[in-house]
């Protein structure tokens, strides 16, 4: 996926971005333009006399020809001007900037979970490898990568909270707790740090916990996947032989020579990761009710809301776009071997 | 079949037809070998025996409401129980199969063709044209996938075949980049020389002789990737961007179930683990038809 035909150099890069990002504008674009409704009986409702349906559609900037439409398109979602939703009545934008937060919230969770435990079982299967050890947690990884995420989350809702009451139901916060934090930085779990309320605090852990394993099961497990392969692709090399003939041990062998080597694949398939884990959120969000970007496009899709849904399409667009090619970027730089 | 089997593993094969049927016959012993394998070919053929048999395996109408059986458990009489309009999940769910395995069925055949033409052309005409395709592959690579099918959706309005269509246009990149790896090697070989000689036109020889060998390795590549179609496809079910009601799609279906997870768990559980099983499934037999084919390892 990140093996490219050009030859590294970071002028490259920036040409590479560029196009993608052109790319992703004219996707965009293309998903606005291919709506069976009239944009302008859209925006301005149905009854609309034939001047002022002629009115308004110049006003939209429709009369132009397509080339320069789609110019004014870029512009437009270049200064982050999307419109207003209908359905908030604000402009996307604003919307998008109070939701975001507590997308990025759920997905570094994640993200945070789904390293802790890939990383370390890839390695132990890779160094363990055709034992009991390695065949479970193959298993496990598969299980992982085969279930579907919301069918994940709403399992464990009906775990751990239905049954044993151990977490907290949908949404981000209990009622009892809402609007008591000062929003910071819009992270309500370091917000709650920063006040030092620890009841809100465990209250924001209990609501965030589900959807964040059952996000993180799933990163986890591809990451474990991806580890395991590295890892044994660095013990089969000669210097592993090397090592263990001067009488290295295990422990270090892995941690000190293999884990290293697979430093520059590992970072590539984190950043690839976290932009699956933001795509991943849309569908968890939907099931935790977490009032994310996920869930607020969702909401959009349903009532034809297309400023915003195009506004959310070309904010996570751009994220994931960004860090597929710094994933590249990262490869290309800190592997001698892709210079 | 002693005589047959030897002469199949043959070390020293006497004809080419004898060597390649003795590579499928090693990688079919190697794929055999594998009981994680053999359970995802066996998931699948049960998929397709459900789907093709649904009307004779289900219990009941699979759309037949009724009010007096709403949201009974499971039962002898409703295997998987009822949901909130008393229709029997079971029947539901193997009919669901036929849903999920045309969905699978249909971005294969759209997908796979768009990706081999893309990466025929550019890996065997080069220059110019390679450039561009290959650039708009990697542009296309980089784009979130499950966003921009949901996008699509919502745009063309949310039906089946829209989903099929925009979970194909997403599926694409991932076999052109692999058509024009193969079609870069194929190229240099001596019988695409020979028809060039013979005065083939480019478009003849990619047609003729390129695309029947880049066709093993793709077809193993759509199997990989399977698993990840369905769960887009169960994705935009449970999103209500899918199949429409009353269709009995798994991830509408368990969509459904949510507003009765409190006490009804089997409407939402039961779909979800049909979803579960048939991509473990494909992902199983994926992983097994990889090591099998894969000639970097050879036992």
């Amino acid at each position: 996926m990140t093996q490219k035909t050009g030859r590294g150099g970071g002028w490259n890069l920036v040409g590479e971005l560029a196009i993608t990002f052109v790319g992703l504008l004219a996707a965009t674009f293309l998903i606005g333009r291919i709506m069976p409704i009239d944009p302008v009986v859209a925006a301005g409702g149905a009854d609309l006399s034939t001047a002022q349906h002629a009115r308004l559609a110049a006003e939209l900037g429709l009369d132009q020809p397509l080339v320069v439409q789609f110019g004014q398109f870029v512009l437009r979602l270049l200064q982050l001007d999307f419109g207003r939703s209908f359905l908030t009545g604000n402009p996307v934008s604003a919307d998008i900037a109070r939701v975001f937060p507590a997308t990025v919230e759920l997905a570094t969770l994640g993200m945070l979970i789904g390293s802790c435990i890939g990383i370390p079982a890839g390695i132990l299967a890779a160094v363990m490898r055709g034992t009991a050890v390695d065949a479970v947690l193959r298993f496990v990884t598969l299980i992982g990568y085969s279930m579907p995420v919301f069918w994940k989350g709403l399992m464990l809702m009906l775990l751990f909270y239905v049954m044993l009451g151990w977490a907290e139901g949908p949404g981000r916060q209990g009622i009892a707790f809402e609007g008591q934090v000062p929003q910071i930085t819009h992270l309500l779990l370091i917000d709650c740090l920063l006040q030092g309320d620890w009841d809100a605090m465990r209250d924001a852990w209990g609501h965030l916990v589900l959807p964040a394993v059952s996000l993180g099961y799933g990163a986890g497990a591809y990451l474990a996947r991806m580890t395991r392969s590295f890892m044994l692709e660095q013990l089969s090399q000669e210097y592993m032989i090397t090592a263990s003939v001067k009488g290295a041990s295990m422990t270090r062998m892995v941690l000190h020579h293999a884990l290293p080597n697979c430093g520059v694949q590992l970072i590539t398939t984190l950043a690839l990761t976290y932009g699956l884990l933001l795509e991943g959120a849309v569908l968890t969000e939907t099931v935790f009710a977490w009032p994310g970007l996920g869930q607020y496009m969702t909401k959009a899709m349903f009532n034809a809301d297309m400023n915003a849904v195009i506004g959310g399409t070309f904010v996570i667009g751009t994220v994931f776009v960004i860090l597929n090619q710094l994933s590249d970027l990262a490869y290309r730089r800190l592997d001698p071997r892709a210079r | 079949m002693t005589r047959l089997s030897h002469w199949l593993l043959s070390p020293t094969p006497a004809s080419q037809r004898q060597a390649r049927l003795g590579r499928i016959a090693f990688a079919a012993l190697d794929f055999a070998a594998s009981p994680a394998a053999l359970a995802g070919l066996l998931i699948v053929v049960l998929l397709l025996v459900v789907a093709a048999f649904a009307p004779l395996l289900a219990t009941h109408d699979p759309n037949a409401q009724s009010l007096m059986t709403m949201l009974q458990a499971p039962s002898r009489s409703h295997w998987f129980g009822t949901d909130e309009l008393g229709r029997d999940i079971y029947s539901r769910v193997v009919h669901g199969a036929r849903i999920t395995l045309s969905i699978v069925l249909l971005v294969a055949v759209i997908a796979a063709p768009i990706g081999l033409a893309v990466g025929c052309a550019a890996g065997f005409l080069g220059g110019t044209v390679d450039r561009v395709l290959m650039r708009l592959t990697d542009v296309a690579l980089a784009f979130p996938r499950l966003v921009l099918a949901l996008a699509f959706v919502a745009a063309l309005r949310p039906s089946l075949q829209n989903a099929v269509i925009a979970i194909a246009i997403t599926a694409w990149p991932p076999y052109a980049r692999l058509a024009r790896a193969e079609t870069l090697v194929i190229r240099r070989s001596d019988y695409v020389a020979a028809a060039w000689l013979a005065g083939a036109r480019p478009w003849r020889i990619i047609w003729r002789q390129i695309v029947p060998l880049c066709l093993p390795s793709l077809l193993v590549r759509v199997t990989l990737d399977m698993a990840g179609v369905i769960l887009i496809a169960a994705g935009l079910g449970f999103l209500g961007l899918g199949a429409q009601p009353p269709t009995p799609e798994w991830g509408a279906m368990l969509s459904n179930g949510r507003d009765f997870l409190l006490d009804a768990w089997w409407v939402a559980t039961l779909p979800g683990a049909a979803i579960f099983i048939t991509s473990l499934g494909f992902n199983l037999l994926g992983d097994g038809l990889r090591d099998a084919l894969d000639p970097r390892r050879q036992s």
